[in-house]
């Protein structure tokens, strides 16, 4: 195992949380937020906004690129084109500094050497400190780059997302909106591939009459697209969000699944093989491990969410359960919130209202 | 949902004129069109839950005494403003039942007033009610353990003559037969005082928490209205206390080993700690003895007094669990704690200030009278009917005696009308000095009936008659039987299966959650529990107080009736083991070391291997 790393430019998502955020950008920092609620999500890095900035410094880039943007109009498309295209060429032809270098290095070995995965292939994202600014996420920030997998692409990728900051779309929005081009900093994530076995998605309210008393699970084989995109019907389990018991079990037959070509860097979709095409495509201890994270993450954003997880089967069974992705619900979370029954002064008049109504046969 | 005309179901060949076994307005009938039009309108169920095998003619009484009852209470009491009685019919010796709505709805709005204030009243003094019903109930059961039951004399004593009574063995044994059945009738009009208002809160309550969370399971309900110091419980603590105090005195080998009561006792009596502990054992018999093997509905549920080796056997149950250094206490603390963790989260979850207001009247209330659903049982089909039952017997006894039937069982094949018949056939000729006509009558009708009621049991009644409702309003109908249509389906597709030996998969109710597989083991009766193997399912028709030491052992739980808030479910949930009651034929299509899956939430058994 490679000893950790310890730098101002970098971060284990570990050690990464609200406070931290303009040093490694909203992404990054939920991450963070969601490992210390429990809540596990895939392994890596934070490379903080400090490596962003000694490398332009160290490089003398600064001064080039923001007197090039200075006094854009922004009625010239072309010209707004052509300082993006400069600045850009700029940053990603520039070498990165090696005391920077040598710790991205040290971090991806250390993360693979960690799991045993040798060429372990990771996600590279940008995660920009504006993002969470309202609005701003269309901002063009939003690189990602997936299964990157020897130090050299890495760096690559990282000098890529750094000058993301600089397409047509961030500059003339930061224009529009008055921020300064030299006080919006980025920061990259290095993150883990799942290497999905199973996956789905979840939401912690039933999606079909809006109880919040339950977890729903759809899963199927493979990556958690074919679930997504309604290829297949997928298993579905409700669980009992109290006591984190399956109360319901749909096994659907499963025809299809999505997997990644890595060399492609495409999904492609996959016949299920015969024998596993019935079988239920995760397992209960994972539904309940699901559950849980589900309940923690309703807890850490205070509202009814809408998750995406996968089994990773590069990570040790019974450990292997990791959430993707967690947004808002946004159906029922938006209906208006009535009393399911209307208030009455005493006891005794709801029991006699609901006698009057009686039971449905 | 259509189910069989009531009037169109086929006489079982060979038991022609089994109308006259049960009371004559039982029967569905054709000669008048009124009454048939209504009961082909109506929606009939069987009672599998009460009565898992056909109907002896005697023990009909007790389902009178409830059709009388319940319906009372709903219709002329209390009335609940939407719904009447419950009607009763019998087919081929299986109860049918159906809940009667108010046809009339511009009566409804006076029933609601007199319903607020009749009931309110009731849960407004619900304690000191209480109070006195438990009072009431003593009184009963203190009358009929004194009704003193003899054979009819050669001649009268003299002092008959001496003190002036006037009166002879003869007409006391008329009277102390009605008396006996007075005093039924009686300990089951006291069993629904507070059971038709408890049931209607817990009902409401019910309905309410699944309009808020539709996915609700209906136990997680039962669970937050559970009481935790019910005295359902306590027979099985005092078995609990004997263990310890077998412990404690140095008896545990010798009790373990001292074989059945019998043999037991005598040894006991030899050494002063054994006659501590038989002492004790006596003290604990009454009121805590009084508990029937099963349900306590049918004359063969016999109770722990009948047969004190079964209390025996769960005493040496509970010993050995002590000797391994193992717990027995019920975890009370636990109890409580799941209870209230999982009423405080349901509540969290409701999302307007009105809900949880709603929540807490309704909880409040179902809370007040939920021991009561939980209790009452114990002081009338377990105390109570032990002690009739052994009376009824005392009865019959003299029947034999006087030839009238060959054996103490005969009498059950017999309705209780006829038996007051006989008794007046018997005590005449007494009188009279002249033969009876029973023993020439009797014999011959017991032995036909019981060929009767062989058929019977051979056949598989329909789950429903007649028209399904769109609606119910009987909060009996709700909670206690669990009557939809969903239900109805499950029932009608494991009796469509022909051959149970090839069925895999059953369901249930879910009683307590959790999921398990292991070897089943079929209990037919509490006497077979000390079989049990540590880690098995257990397989029973249903079970009773008298049964807990076999939830000591086991990994899941299976019965053929009952509902969420029957003994099993109950019992299971505090011992956190997973239980699906009422899967109808649980006991026929699962056999001793089949190996079954049994899922408690979703209550469906599965059989992975015979």
């Amino acid at each position: 195992m490679g000893q950790e790393v310890s730098s101002p430019y970098i971060l284990r998502f570990e050690e990464c949380d609200l406070s931290s955020l303009p040093l490694v950008g909203g992404k990054n920092a939920s991450l963070g937020e969601l490992l210390r609620a429990g809540i596990p999500v895939p392994p890596g890095y934070a490379i903080t906004t400090k490596a962003y900035d000694a490398f332009l410094n160290q490089q003398g880039l600064k001064k080039p690129i923001f007197d090039r943007l200075r006094g854009l109009d922004l009625q010239d498309i072309a010209g707004v084109e052509e300082a993006s295209q400069f600045v850009r060429s700029l940053i990603e032809s520039a070498p990165i500094p090696e005391e920077i270098t040598t710790v991205i290095g040290d971090a991806y070995n250390h993360l693979w050497r960690e799991l045993q995965l040798p060429l372990m292939p990771v996600a590279v994202r940008s995660s920009a400190t504006a993002e969470d600014l309202p609005g701003a996420s269309f901002a063009g920030q939003q690189e990602t780059y997936l299964f990157v997998r020897t130090q050299e692409e890495i760096l690559d990728k990282v000098r890529l997302c750094w000058s993301s900051l600089f397409t047509p779309r961030a500059i003339t929005y930061r224009v529009k909106m008055g921020f300064d081009h030299e006080k919006v900093l980025i920061s990259v994530g290095i993150q883990k591939m799942i290497n999905s076995f199973t996956a789905g998605v979840m939401f912690t309210l039933n999606p079909a009459s809006g109880d919040v008393s339950v977890i729903v699970i759809d899963a199927n084989w493979g990556v958690g697209e074919s679930v997504v995109s309604g290829a297949v019907t997928p298993d579905q389990f409700v669980v009992d969000k109290i006591n984190l018991e399956i109360l319901k079990r749909t096994i659907s037959r499963k025809d299809v699944y999505f997997t990644t070509n890595a060399e492609r860097n495409k999904l492609v979709e996959m016949e299920v093989e015969e024998e596993r095409k019935e079988v239920q495509s995760v397992i209960d201890k994972d539904i309940k491990e699901l559950a849980r994270f589900g309940k923690l993450i309703e807890a850490h954003y205070g509202k009814q969410m809408d998750i995406e997880w996968a089994v990773d089967k590069d990570l040790p069974a019974g450990g292997n359960v990791r959430i993707l992705q967690a947004r808002p619900e946004t159906v029922w979370s938006q209906k208006k919130v009535e009393p399911v029954v209307q208030p009455k002064a005493t006891a005794m008049e709801h029991i006699v209202a609901g006698l009057m109504q009686g039971k449905k046969f | 949902m259509k189910f069989p005309d009531p009037h169109e179901i086929p006489t079982i060949p060979g038991t022609e004129g089994w109308e006259r076994m049960y009371p004559y307005h039982y029967q569905f009938t054709t000669d008048n069109p009124e009454r048939m039009a209504y009961e082909k309108s109506m929606f009939w169920f069987n009672d599998a839950l009460h009565y898992p095998e056909p109907m002896y003619p005697f023990d009909i009484i007790w389902d009178e005494a409830w059709f009388l009852a319940l319906s009372q209470n709903n219709t002329r009491v209390f009335i609940v403003p939407p719904a009447l009685g419950v009607d009763h019919r019998i087919v081929n010796g299986n109860i049918y039942i159906t809940p009667v709505p108010v046809a009339d709805p511009s009566t409804i709005p006076a029933r609601v007033e007199l319903f607020m204030k009749r009931a309110g009243y009731y849960y407004q003094n619900w304690d000191r009610l209480h109070d006195q019903w438990e009072k009431k109930m003593r009184e009963v059961i203190e009358k009929v353990a004194a009704i003193e039951i003899s054979d009819l004399p050669e001649m009268e004593e003299e002092s008959v003559v001496l003190e002036g009574l006037g009166i002879s063995s003869g007409y006391k044994l008329l009277k102390k037969y009605d008396d006996l059945i007075d005093l039924g009738i009686l300990a089951w009009q006291y069993h629904f005082e507070f059971l038709n208002l408890g049931y209607a809160a817990y009902v409401v309550f019910l309905d309410f928490c699944q309009k808020a969370f539709p996915d609700i399971p209906i136990q997680r309900v039962t669970q937050m209205v559970s009481g935790v110091d019910v005295i359902m419980y306590q027979p099985d603590e005092e078995l609990k206390k004997l263990a310890k105090l077998a412990l404690e005195l140095g008896l545990a080998d010798a009790i373990l080993g001292g074989g059945k009561i019998d043999q037991l006792w005598p040894k006991l009596q030899a050494t002063e700690a054994g006659i501590k502990w038989a002492a004790a054992f006596d003290k604990a018999k009454d009121p805590w003895f009084y508990i029937s093997t099963g349900t306590g509905w049918y004359h063969h549920d016999s109770c722990w007094l009948d047969d004190l080796n079964v209390p025996l056997d769960s005493i040496r149950i509970y010993i050995g669990t002590l000797k391994k250094g193992g717990t027995i206490e019920r975890p009370l603390a636990q109890v409580r704690e799941a209870r209230d963790k999982i009423t405080t989260e349901y509540r969290k979850l409701l999302k307007t200030d009105e809900d949880r207001a709603t929540f807490d009247q309704l909880l409040g209330t179902s809370k007040t009278v939920f021991p009561y659903v939980e209790n009452h049982l114990f002081y009338v089909e377990h105390w109570f009917h032990s002690i009739f039952w052994k009376q009824m017997r005392k009865i019959s006894g003299i029947m034999v005696n006087h030839g009238f039937i060959k054996d103490v069982e005969d009498v059950w094949y017999l309705s209780r009308g006829e038996i007051k018949d006989a008794l007046w056939d018997l005590v005449t000729g007494w009188a009279t000095g002249t033969k009876a006509r029973g023993p020439l009558y009797w014999p011959k009708e017991i032995a036909w009936r019981k060929g009767v009621m062989d058929k019977f049991r051979q056949a598989t009644p329909p789950p429903a008659l007649g028209t399904a409702p769109e609606v119910i309003s009987e909060p009996f109908t709700i909670v206690l039987w669990g009557v939809t249509s969903e239900s109805m389906t499950n029932w009608a597709k494991a009796k469509e299966v022909g051959d149970l030996s090839t069925l895999t998969e059953l369901k249930g109710f879910p009683g307590s959650p959790g999921q398990v597989e292991g070897p089943a083991r079929v209990c037919r009766s509490v006497t077979e529990i000390n079989q049990l193997q540590e880690g098995e399912i257990l397989v029973a028709p249903t079970t009773s107080p008298s049964w807990a030491p076999a939830f000591q052992k086991i990994k899941a739980c299976v019965t053929d009736v009952g509902g969420v808030m029957c003994h099993a479910a109950i019992v299971c949930r505090e011992y956190g083991v997973p239980a699906i009651v009422g899967t109808g034929l649980g006991t026929q299509a699962i056999k001793t070391g089949d190996y079954v899956k049994v899922d408690g939430s979703t209550g469906v058994i599965t059989i992975i291997r015979r």
